[in-house]
């Protein structure tokens, strides 16, 4: 190519060296301004008594006197650790409830998700060819839909009186064959009463289950698509059970997976806000039985106007969080 | 040859098993639809026949009342639809734009601390949502975004699971050469972004926009933190005000409900391979 006049170094508004950085700036800029500037500000506010929308110079200082008042640990004794008493104690105090309900439906919602989906995607992956990608769209369907709309109609079909859950169920209870009840045991033949306090975590859990379980068993079938075919051939030589062949080859080949997903579920639901907020129109439940710690945190910042107190609700869960999180590298993690 | 020798050797009992897991699969997949299917069947109908035992299982006559009753009880609803279509629009245009033109970055040009400050970001998606709750709405106070649309689509312009997203494509099709060749030919660095970049990377451009669109489109916390009036609320805040502590009016609001999921309804049917993948992606290569 001859150097034509095209060619010589034009004046340029952006140099080859300071384009990079031109180029990925916005992120850092809506970041600092939107996401560090007011963490770092809310670390401050959580040392204050605050409303929050009165001028700075109103703060009072409290030190970490939102914290102990969040924390509440005055008046536990903490000689009767081991009595149903105390815990019944530390249950009626707004933040450990709230990281109680939280930790509750964690774990129920959380741990089938897992415990289903593993399986469902394997038998996805082994037993369905053409219709694959119609079933995978009906059980992502729930991940991608509008929480809200969706979980509306979840607190009608719960309904006690006229829900439609109440009646499948029954009707699968009452179901007789000859004069005997084959299912009676296992489904109710009364409606139940979901409106019960005792029973709102558990609609809730099987909210945040229906909307994630889709979530995962996607993630565990694109893992196993990546697990080599020829492993699961050596064994089938060997005349391995399609049993052992699980426990032995895709589990293992599974376990960066699980490590992965776990962790997802593991932050996503201790930050649960949407489902529990949307099935008790904001209210946490009848005893905030079902309010988790995020719904805690906006009830003190937007109820009580204490900005103070929330900021700090909000670094306590925070550190409780990361905890949680290290606890799981340090269990799950595949070492390499 | 490996086939047919595999069905020789298939036990006697393979047969029960693949009917077993047909149908727990069949059945999760009921579950899975039986939710969208009573929210049709509820929008169909008077409250009346909802509240009624049994309560009703197929579709009624009621569609065109209870979008009145919706209409009468939330005169904004078509505009709160409008404004919930606008802002993710706007938010899905400028994350398109800001993400591709940062993955360029990364995937394509050699610049000091360019894998620290691709760290960095990355890092920011370990930050818990609720963490950053309080401080929003601190800040929108303080600047007088209450209210405004500004507060929803500003700060998400730019996703760090967009720029993630946007460096592993650029960087598997785009090939190094293209673009210093355009550099020879004297295009500057951001017209070589804009007119042989953008160009070929429509496929990711459209993954990035769907996600993008459905997040923003869904965003109820978001909205819940910053929008106060009920003349600004966008599609979920809406909905969520139909709920009363008592007598819900379950046909207007299953009307309600069905139409704003229907928009993504139509979009993930004909779009959900595409979407499962790129949400996947991500998170099968990392």
């Amino acid at each position: 190519m001859q150097p034509t006049e095209r060619n010589r170094p034009r004046k340029r508004w952006l140099s080859k060296k300071w384009a990079p950085y031109v180029f990925v700036s916005p992120f850092f800029i809506l970041f600092a301004i939107f996401g560090l500037f007011p963490l770092l500000f809310s670390v401050y506010v959580s040392l204050f008594r605050w409303d929050g929308v009165s001028p700075l110079s109103q703060m009072k200082w409290e030190g970490f006197g939102n914290y102990l008042y969040v924390l509440e640990l005055e008046g536990l004794d903490f000689r009767t650790v081991f009595t149903q008493a105390f815990w019944q104690d530390v249950y009626s105090r707004d933040f450990w409830r709230s990281l109680y309900n939280t930790l509750w439906i964690g774990v129920v919602a959380g741990l089938p998700q897992h415990l289903i989906a593993i399986p469902l995607a394997v038998f996805i992956h082994t037993q369905f060819r053409r219709a694959r990608n119609g079933i995978l769209a009906i059980y992502f369907l729930p991940f991608i839909t509008q929480t809200v709309a969706i979980v509306l109609v979840f607190q009608a079909l719960f309904s006690a009186k006229f829900g439609v859950i109440n009646s499948l169920l029954t009707g699968i209870g009452q179901w007789e064959v000859a004069g005997f009840a084959p299912f009676s045991l296992m489904f109710p033949t009364e409606p139940v009463d979901w409106a019960r306090p005792q029973k709102t975590p558990w609609i809730v859990a099987f909210v945040v289950w229906w909307r994630y379980v889709g979530w995962n068993t996607v993630l565990y079938l694109a893992a196993l698509q990546t697990i080599p075919k020829d492993l699961y051939e050596a064994a089938r030589v060997d005349g391995a059970s399609p049993w052992r062949q699980f426990v032995h080859i895709t589990l293992p080949q599974l376990r960066p997976m699980i490590f992965f997903a776990v962790t997802l579920t593991l932050i996503g639901n201790l930050q649960l806000f949407e489902e529990p907020y949307v099935l008790t129109a904001g209210t946490g439940g009848i005893g905030q039985v079902a309010e988790t710690s995020a719904m805690y945190m906006l009830r003190v910042a937007m109820t009580d106007g204490d900005f103070g107190t929330a900021s700090a609700v909000a670094w306590l869960l925070f550190m409780f969080v990361a905890l949680l999180t290290w606890m799981n590298n340090r269990v799950l993690k595949p070492k390499d | 040859m490996y086939s047919s020798r595999k069905t020789k050797r298939r036990p006697a009992g393979a047969f029960t098993l693949k009917l077993i897991a047909y149908g727990i699969v069949f059945a999760g997949a009921v579950v899975m639809l039986l939710p969208f299917y009573f929210m049709f069947v509820f929008a169909t109908h008077a409250n009346a026949d909802i509240l009624s035992v049994p309560p009703p299982y197929w579709f009624g006559d009621h569609l065109l009342e209870n979008l009145k009753q919706l209409m009468a009880m939330r005169p904004n609803f078509w505009k709160s639809i409008g404004w919930s279509l606008s802002i993710a629009a706007a938010t899905t245009a400028l994350n398109l734009f800001f993400c591709a033109l940062a993955g360029y970055a990364f995937a394509m040009l050699d610049f000091r601390y360019r894998e620290t400050l691709f760290g960095l970001i990355l890092a920011t998606l370990l930050l818990p949502s609720f963490v950053s709750m309080i401080p929003t709405i601190l800040l929108m106070q303080q600047i007088g975004w209450i209210n405004s649309s500004k507060a929803l689509i500003i700060p998400g312009a730019c996703g760090a699971l967009g720029i993630f997203m946007m460096r592993q494509y650029i960087s598997s099709v785009l090939p190094r050469d293209l673009v210093d060749a355009a550099r020879m030919d004297a295009c500057g660095e951001f017209d070589i972004f804009l007119r042989v970049v953008l160009p070929l990377i429509g496929p990711a451009l459209g993954t990035l926009a769907l996600i993008t669109f459905i997040g923003s489109y869904n965003n109820f916390v978001g909205a819940l933190l910053v929008l106060r009036d009920q003349e600004v609320y966008t599609l979920p805040l809406v909905l969520r005000s139909l709920q009363g502590t008592n007598g819900v009016t379950w046909g207007a609001l299953s009307i309600g409900a069905a139409i704003a999921v229907l928009p993504l309804l139509a979009l993930f049917v004909v779009y959900s391979r595409r979407l499962i993948d790129g949400l996947t992606a991500g998170a099968v290569k990392g």
